[in-house]
């Protein structure tokens, strides 16, 4: 059980407070040029309120674009945090500790942005509240409703329970209406031996939980597609497909805002090579079960040759959708993995790299995902590429510079590293570890111990 | 309880066209601009598809009416997540406009590409806006909408052979493309009725239904291959 105490917190783990303590310089210019692109995002969205989704680019029979195309990427890459640091937790890897926070944030963040996404795309968003009041259930999309939400309320959750001791903390050396915030959300945890006893349990049983909701999340939104018998949408292996691109993305997402935060609030000694190098495996094994599930996806597809499937799958392969799909498959695979497989590549710099580019990479999965179907239908329908318009990419700029805007303002707001894990981690978890290893080696001889 | 169908022979029809100008004419269907057009954004609930089959010289140009096959297992239906879109009891898919909300998630799901989207809102020339048709309610931007086989006829037939205090029988009703048809390539009627000539001509070796394998039962058949 780690202390309380706060000023030993403050001395030791001081670099955790400081981003909260003190204004970091430019920070001001950063939140305004975020707001300006969301301020833009606004506009656009107005325009499109006003004149309907015909300021898109979309058509028939492309009906799904862009906005779609951000909803799944945003769920997925929501699968960084609860579900990573979950299954960490649950391994006992003890290199989580410092990991843990950034990555949970990241979930309940971006999952906003992910439902926000398919009311962008609504024609009708003032009835939005209809899924609700004539549910249908049937529809793939209210699954999604309910897993989602559950799983932003899971994600809240868990986001909470770890962050109950740090307010504590936070509270006792917090000043002006900052303590009195911190006083509020620490819910009168002062670290009495049940206080521990029960958040440990609570966060331990979260992290089960989360899980399966996690898996099953992802699992509906590729439903969304298999459910239709549109042609390379009508896959059984859509689910454990989409979840491992997720989590792929997602760790790719995490990453990323390790080194810029690593590197904005000087957290080196948080964040150390050796959980780059961690990540980064665990990224690379992400990346070869990527290329196996669209590996067996598109064999199977060009092996069985039906014809309606083909002209979507050469529409990918050579036609009008060529450069997404190799651009994709370049930066899904042949970057990262030849970055990764090496460990004198495999650095803070190099995973940063491969992370950007498992971003840029699982953005156009899901697009390639999304539209080369929809424009080559069953029967024969006038072919319009479809070109996203400026009211959608400026939406989907507002969007990650929303998530940037809210991600700095936690770290405003809140330590990025869980200081009361590290304290544990320094107080008790190096001995336990040592005491864990030897309960898996075999026992030594009762003669030995004898003599 | 009826079950609404309609057979269409592609051998008789001559691509004329006049049944998509009186589908649009019924049931206020907006007019396209060019921009629309190019765009790929017109809405038609009934358009002419022109098949070619073969090679010159040996060439066959057959010309198909396209239009929702109101399926008896609708793939679009069942995504809704509203129920905006719906089998009724006669078997006629409909659209309950003032539900949908716009996700588009059913003209995804529908294979035969018959759902159209109101991009934008809906407008008419100035002189045929007082020709709209005031029995079918006008559709604003952010719905889907589709072919309905005329259904709001279907509510009127039966009004007026109850005030006529008589039965009413199924050839009161007949969608405004079937009526239209010079070369009387279409048919409408009950699928159920044995007597009625859209069971018999369903019945033709002749008749197919598109897309058939897909398991959804279309309720428009095609009949092609005559001499
Ligand atoms: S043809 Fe399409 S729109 Fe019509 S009932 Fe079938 S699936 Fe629905
Ligand atoms: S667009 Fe309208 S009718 Fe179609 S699925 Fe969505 S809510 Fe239902």
């Amino acid at each position: 059980m780690p202390h309380l105490d706060s000023q030993q917190a403050l001395k030791q783990d001081g670099a955790i407070f400081r981003p909260i303590m003190k204004p970091t310089r430019g920070y001001a210019a950063i939140v305004c040029a975020l707001l300006a692109v969301i301020a833009w995002a606004a506009y656009a969205y107005w325009w499109q309120l006003r004149r309907g989704l015909g300021m898109t680019g979309l058509n028939r029979p492309v009906y799904w674009g862009i906005y779609i195309t951000n909803f799944v990427f945003f769920v997925g890459v929501s699968h960084a945090g609860t579900l990573i640091s979950a299954i960490l937790r649950l391994c006992r890897a003890e290199w989580r500790r410092s990991i843990t926070r950034m990555a949970e944030v990241i979930t309940v963040l971006v999952l906003f942005f992910g439902v926000g996404n398919v009311l962008l795309d609504l024609g009708r968003p003032d009835r939005a509240f209809f899924v609700i009041t004539h549910a249908h259930f049937t529809s793939p999309l209210l699954w999604d409703v309910s897993s989602i939400s559950v799983y932003l309320i899971g994600s809240v959750i868990y986001l909470f329970l770890p962050l109950i001791p740090d307010l504590a903390i936070l509270r006792d050396v917090a000043t002006g209406w900052r303590k009195r915030v911190y006083r509020l959300m620490a819910l009168g945890f002062t670290g009495t031996e049940q206080q521990w006893h029960r958040i440990e349990k609570a966060i331990s049983v979260m992290a089960v939980i989360i899980i399966p909701i996690a898996v099953t999340v992802h699992t509906v939104v590729s439903w969304v597609f298999a459910m239709t018998i549109t042609p390379m949408w009508h896959s059984t292996i859509f689910g454990p497909y989409f979840v491992v691109g997720a989590i792929f993305s997602g760790i790719g997402a995490l990453i990323t805002a390790m080194v810029i935060l690593r590197k904005v609030y000087h957290l080196e000694d948080y964040l150390r090579p050796i959980h780059f190098n961690n990540l980064g495996i665990l990224l690379l094994v992400m990346c070869m079960l990527w290329l196996y599930f669209t590996f067996a996806e598109y064999l199977t597809t060009w092996y069985g040759h039906e014809p309606i499937e083909m002209t979507v799958f050469y529409a990918k392969i050579r036609g009008p959708y060529a450069p997404y799909f190799w651009t994709m498959f370049v930066t899904c695979f042949i970057i990262p993995f030849s970055i990764l497989c090496n460990s004198r590549t495999r650095t803070i710099t190099g995973t940063f790299i491969a992370s950007l580019s498992v971003n840029i990479g699982m953005w156009l999965e899901r697009f390639t995902i999304v539209v080369p179907s929809l424009s080559n239908p069953r029967l024969p329908v006038e072919f319009h590429m479809y070109h996203p318009s400026w009211v959608e990419w400026s939406l989907m700029a507002g969007c990650f510079a929303a998530f940037i805007l809210l991600y700095t303002l936690f770290t405003k707001l809140f330590p990025m590293v869980s200081i009361w894990e590290i304290r544990e981690g320094r107080e008790v978890a190096v001995t336990e570890t040592v005491e864990r290893i030897k309960t898996y080696l075999p026992m030594e001889p009762k003669g030995e111990v004898a003599k | 309880m009826a079950r609404w169908g309609m057979a269409i022979d592609l051998d008789r029809c001559t691509g004329c066209q006049a049944c998509v100008v009186a589908c649009k004419q019924e049931n206020n269907v907006p007019f396209s601009t060019p921009a629309q057009a190019e765009k790929g954004r017109q809405i038609s609930w009934i358009y002419i598809q022109t098949e070619i089959e073969g090679e010159y010289p040996n060439v066959k140009v057959r010309f198909r009416p396209m239009l929702c096959q109101h399926c008896d297992r609708p793939p679009c239906t069942f995504v809704c997540p509203t129920s905006a879109t719906y089998k009724n009891e006669e078997g006629i898919v409909a659209q309950i406009y003032p539900r949908c909300i716009g996700c588009r998630y059913c003209a995804n799901a529908c294979p035969y590409s018959v759902k159209y989207f109101n991009y934008d809102e809906p407008h008419w020339p100035k002189q045929l806006e007082a020709s709209l048709n005031h029995d079918v309610s006008v559709r604003y931007g952010g719905v889907i909408e589709k072919c309905t086989f005329c259904s709001h006829r279907l509510t009127k037939a039966r009004e007026q052979a109850d005030a006529e205090g008589r039965e009413f029988r199924d050839d009161d009703y007949q969608p405004a493309c079937v009526q239209s048809c010079p070369a009387h390539a279409m048919v409408f009627g009950d699928l159920d009725n044995p007597h009625g000539t859209v069971a018999a001509w369903s019945e033709s070796p002749r008749a197919e239904r598109l897309l058939e394998d897909l398991g959804t039962k279309p309720k428009v058949m095609y009949l092609k291959g005559g001499a």
